[in-house]
């Protein structure tokens, strides 16, 4: 079923009745070329490009719960690629390019909306650092543009520019930065992998991994054992859980980050705004609602919920950048288990076992990096080796102290990211 | 989230920076697979867990606190010198 103008008219005349699964819901079969674990976004866009981009279809994506019932369902939907480090500019330049073609590439809509993101800025050496951030993102070939306060005032008049603590100086602007709609992204990719043979398992979850003589077997689900040539494990979130069953201990700690969202509104903020020093940012909704978040609650949680503190500096950061803010009504908040590795970036990589890998430490960054990981960690199970803009992802950089890839330059420790 | 400061009582979460696992700091004198372990590595359990906390904005004493990270329960702190391992 392919998804067209003619095809919406001609449902919505006859009755909507022509309509059908979007994907194919199979028994587990006792073997694949390749098992999956994770029947999240980076999951499912990993099974698409090892279908399209490589032609291997003998594989089985495995989910605990439903598809999209993770962190892809839980985000705060924004895209962007204005890295700074060699190593992560790269695979977020290569991930934006993606997501500008997905919606032909998957014939779905995912309401991908380049409406531009602002990154603020509150003194003359933050402004020195985004102009140099900037820099590295046209060098990367991305787009970005420097404002000045007035600059900012022609885009977003409604900020408080003349705070006391937080005056505005000016923004970064990255006009192909915005926002997409989450569920359907995941949605768009099963589809994708499923028409082209991947079979997609749900209410399946591993309970072992089966490794002989260093090489990988299968593993076990709720479903029974299943043999496979490899296995990727794609699960942030519960990376460690999953990679524990290999015998393996991640440079990860998991901890909760809350987002928020308002009652619907009429078209107020046009643009996603980032202000960092207050830990802030917002975008609207197509539906209407204010989406926005802050920082981590900064402390390891599987809660999946956070705790009042924050949501106070999150309400407090809003007001201070915008105070018109005040009179939304916060419909509902939640939280999100992130992968926080010691560097706050990602891993793609092998791992000790042959034909064990892994795809984790996504941080809170893991929605824009949805096709991007997926195309990266594809090639990487499929041919072996790393995909160029992904190849600084290393699991070993920790031990090795080479490639940290400390975006924040903060300090690779746990605690600080 | 309250924690049971063993020196000022029960406080608001907020008097106390997280600062990470509550690990045994290795004994070995060169980098290796111990320090790696120390600083990086996690058993990041989804339940019970011991972490270490700073009560900074209160008596600056470093606790080790029992806790459950699916509940957010605070099950017990304790002085970070002289904690039990």
């Amino acid at each position: 079923m392919r998804f067209s103008a003619l095809k919406v008219l001609k449902e919505g005349l006859t009755g909507n009745k022509g309509w059908t699964p979007h994907w194919r819901d199979p028994e587990p079969k006792p073997e694949y070329d390749i098992v999956i674990i994770g029947g999240g976004g980076h999951g499912l866009a990993t099974a698409f490009y090892l279908a399209k981009e490589h032609g291997l279809t003998n594989v089985a994506v495995l989910e605990k719960g439903y598809l999209g019932g993770g962190n892809v369902g839980r985000n705060t939907t924004i895209v962007r690629a204005n890295y700074f480090l060699p190593g992560n500019s790269e695979f977020y330049s290569h991930s934006l390019k993606l997501w500008e073609g997905m919606e032909d590439e998957l014939n779905y809509n995912v309401m991908h909306s380049q409406r531009g993101l602002i990154n603020l800025f509150h003194s003359d050496g933050q402004r020195d650092a985004f102009a140099r951030r900037g820099n590295a993102m046209i060098n990367q070939g991305d787009d970005a543009v420097l404002l000045d306060r007035e600059g900012v005032r022609k885009h977003l008049p409604y900020l408080d520019f003349d705070n006391g603590r937080f005056p505005i100086y000016g923004g970064l602007y990255h006009p192909r930065g915005g926002t997409a709609r989450h569920d359907a992204v995941a949605w768009g990719y099963a589809r994708g992998a499923s028409d082209r043979g991947v079979d997609l398992i749900q209410n399946c979850e591993v309970t072992g991994i089966d490794i002989e003589g260093g090489k990988v077997r299968g593993v076990q689900t709720s479903r029974g054992a299943i043999r496979a040539k490899k296995v990727g494990i794609v699960v942030a979130g519960r990376s460690g859980q999953v990679a524990a069953m290999a015998g393996m201990r991640l440079p990860i700690e998991s901890h909760v980050l809350q987002a928020f969202v308002t009652e619907g509104l009429k078209p107020v903020i046009d643009h996603v705004i980032s202000f960092g020093m207050g830990h802030f940012y917002i975008s609207q909704s197509d539906k209407g609602g204010l989406v926005f978040g802050g920082d981590l609650d900064f402390y390891a949680s599987y809660a999946a919920r956070g705790n009042l503190p924050m949501v106070e500096h999150v309400m407090e950061a809003g007001m201070t950048l915008m105070p018109m803010i005040g009179r939304a009504r916060v419909l509902r908040s939640w939280g999100g288990i992130m992968d926080m590795t010691a560097d706050g970036s990602p891993i793609i990589d092998k791992t000790g076992v042959d034909g064990l890998y892994i795809d984790c430490g996504w941080c809170y960054g893991g929605f824009k990096a949805v096709p991007g990981s997926g195309f990266s960690f594809a090639h990487l199970i499929a041919q072996d080796r790393h995909h160029a803009p992904a190849a600084g992802f290393r699991l070993d950089r920790f031990r090795t102290g080479h490639g940290l890839l400390d975006e924040e330059g903060t300090g690779s420790q746990h605690n600080l990211h | 989230m309250r924690i049971p400061c063993p020196i000022c009582g029960t406080r608001d979460r907020r008097e106390f920076t997280y600062v990470g696992a509550a690990l045994p700091r290795p004994s070995d004198e060169e980098w290796g697979a111990g320090w790696d372990d120390y600083l990086h590595n996690r058993e990041n359990p989804a339940g019970e867990t011991r972490d270490l906390w700073q009560h900074e904005a209160g008596c600056g004493a470093w606790l080790v606190v029992t806790r459950n990270t699916v509940s957010h329960a605070v099950l017990g702190a304790e002085l970070a010198r002289g904690a039990t391992a």
